[in-house]
């Protein structure tokens, strides 16, 4: 279970498991986190709290409600956020991930397919959440509470797949990092563990000149004459005839339609022009 | 009025480098000016049968009803352009066969799809789109997503929960808020927009904009926009090279140039002679 640790001037407090689906913290006593402070107002803040998922929420008091440095309205509470209120700080501590590996494998196969997240699903879960909201009283305080707990009760809907996704998803994305190098993932495009390619000019006005084939994909030649593309891939690198009615050489030899590999110190010859490709030490 | 000559459409799909099967299901029509893509989901072989079901169905469908009216025809009753509403009414068609495709059969229980659709007419382009398949557009030297995902995820970044860079490490990117076929009613998104000679408009799956970034994307269509075929081939190489965890399909459709549907007394003179 997530809960929270009270502190003031680094020396804690108290611990206060998140039990309930709504815990309010305010000065006044019926607050279930009563914080006797006069920095903090009578209703501060509410966190709501579905499955392993939290949601902290601002109730228009006077001085907010800050977390990690941020004033906020609506917050998704991740684990160790600081929410400051006043001299007072409330660490968020969540729950640790429950164990996926004895999830069994279809499931986790599963997971990464797309699903659809039914309107009844939707529905009931956003019914639940007024009825959340309408306990909590009216207002204005209470639509926007509304707002947050039907998004946290759809989060919820999907949560029956969901719950072991932390471990399952990542599982999956140790699969196919495997198979090409560990770098190619979808979040870092650039590839530092693959030696970088770079053509040299050999011939024409730029003679001498290097350009570092550091992108995806580098074009070369003359549009409307003849166009090229070096492709840098984690297999290493490729060029592929784009458009002219000619075909690039490499060493000599015309490339076909399909995209051609290169080795290091090919001669590439394209739109009268000769470069030699190497690949970076 | 046949866009052949005036719409140059390239296609790509791929099963990915996991997946054992491809879900996606891709249909052009350019001759209508219509462009069909569509993201199966459901077990077995549920999820190729309805996105195949969804592609099949628009595209029959349109060219029966485009090859004796125009989607920039004048309805009398309501006195607006048909296009909408023929759109509106072939993905409607469309859902009510694979709901009842899985209502009646057991192996098809719960199948569904997302949708991207373009219609093509008079200098615009009708976009109807259900789920996270996107439509993204390519004009001078900018690339931006022109459609707007139905995904948990979108509505979290919406209400402010979450943010984009959040977003991108998020773990429910699969769950999609809207889809064909799961209801027995469903209300498309669509939208219209102008088109210029020059742009090329890209429909994928999310296979695609999951792998690669944006920029990366924009980039290819940039720089290999002269050869449609390639660019296609090169985006679903590059899911493919960061992983292809899941199917990948791309469409994409350049304007060639200017297609206007005609106006003024001399059409109105043809349609009443016609």
């Amino acid at each position: 279970m997530a809960k929270l640790i009270l502190s003031m001037d680094g020396l804690v407090l108290k611990e206060i498991p998140l039990a309930k689906e709504r815990t309010t913290i305010g000065r006044k006593p019926h607050n279930d986190i009563q914080i006797d402070n006069l920095a903090v107002s009578g209703e501060h803040a509410v966190i709501v709290t579905i499955l392993n998922d939290s949601f902290l929420e601002d109730l228009g008091s006077t001085n907010g409600t800050v977390v990690n440095g941020n004033a906020i309205k609506k917050h998704f509470l991740q684990n160790n956020d600081i929410i400051e209120l006043g001299k007072y700080k409330l660490k968020f501590v969540g729950e640790a991930a429950p164990a996926a590996a004895g999830a069994p494998a279809a499931e986790k196969a599963d997971f990464e397919k797309t699903m659809v997240l039914r309107p009844s699903q939707m529905k009931a879960a956003a019914e639940q959440a007024k009825a959340m909201a309408a306990a909590a009283g009216g207002g204005v305080a209470g639509a926007q509470a509304a707002a947050v707990a039907q998004r946290a009760a759809a989060v919820q809907a999907a949560g029956q797949t969901a719950t072991a996704s932390g471990i399952a998803d990542k599982d999956a994305a140790k699969a196919p990092a495997a198979a090409v190098p560990p770098s190619a993932t979808a979040t870092s495009p650039a590839k530092p563990a693959q030696p970088m390619g770079a053509i040299q000019l050999l011939s024409g006005a730029n003679a001498g000149k290097e350009l570092e084939l550091n992108k995806p994909l580098t074009t070369l030649g003359k549009p409307g004459v003849q166009v090229a593309v070096l492709t840098r891939r984690p297999q290493g690198y490729f060029i592929t005839h784009v458009e002219g009615s000619s075909r690039p050489a490499v060493n000599g030899q015309q490339i076909g339609a399909a995209p051609h590999a290169l080795k290091d110190h090919d001669v590439i010859e394209l739109a009268g022009v000769k470069m030699e490709f190497f690949i970076k030490a | 009025m046949d866009l052949t000559q005036i719409l140059e459409i390239a296609s790509c799909t791929d099963p990915g480098m996991v997946r054992s099967h491809n879900e996606d299901s891709i249909a052009a029509d350019a001759a209508n000016g219509l462009v069909v893509l569509a993201d199966g989901m459901g077990g077995y072989n549920a999820g190729e049968v309805a996105s195949g079901m969804a592609t099949t169905v628009i595209v029959t469908e349109m060219q029966q009803i485009l090859s004796n009216a125009r989607p920039f025809d004048v309805d009398q009753r309501t006195n607006q352009e048909i296009a909408t509403r023929l759109v509106r009414e072939q993905v409607l068609k469309a859902n009510t066969s694979i709901y009842q495709a899985a209502q009646s059969q057991p192996q098809y229980a719960g199948m569904g799809t997302t949708l991207v659709t373009c219609l093509f007419f008079d200098n615009r382009v009708l976009v109807a789109h259900l789920g996270d398949s996107r439509l993204y557009l390519s004009r001078g030297g900018g690339f931006k997503q022109v459609t707007r995902d139905h995904s948990l995820l979108q509505e979290q970044i919406d209400s402010g929960l979450i943010t984009a860079e959040q977003a991108k490490k998020a773990q429910h990117k699969n769950l999609v808020t809207k889809a064909l076929g799961i209801d027995p009613t469903v209300e498309p998104e669509i939208h219209e927009y102008p088109t210029k000679p020059g742009d090329i408009y890209l429909l994928c799956s999310d296979g695609l904009c999951d792998m690669v970034e944006d920029d990366d994307i924009g980039m290819t269509l940039q720089a290999l926009g002269g050869n449609l075929k390639l660019a296609a081939q090169q985006l679903v190489q590059m899911a493919n090279d960061n992983g292809g965890r899941d199917n990948v399909s791309v469409i994409l459709v350049r304007v060639l140039r200017e297609y206007p549907g005609p106006r003024g007394v001399m059409a109105k003179v043809f349609a009443w002679l016609k």
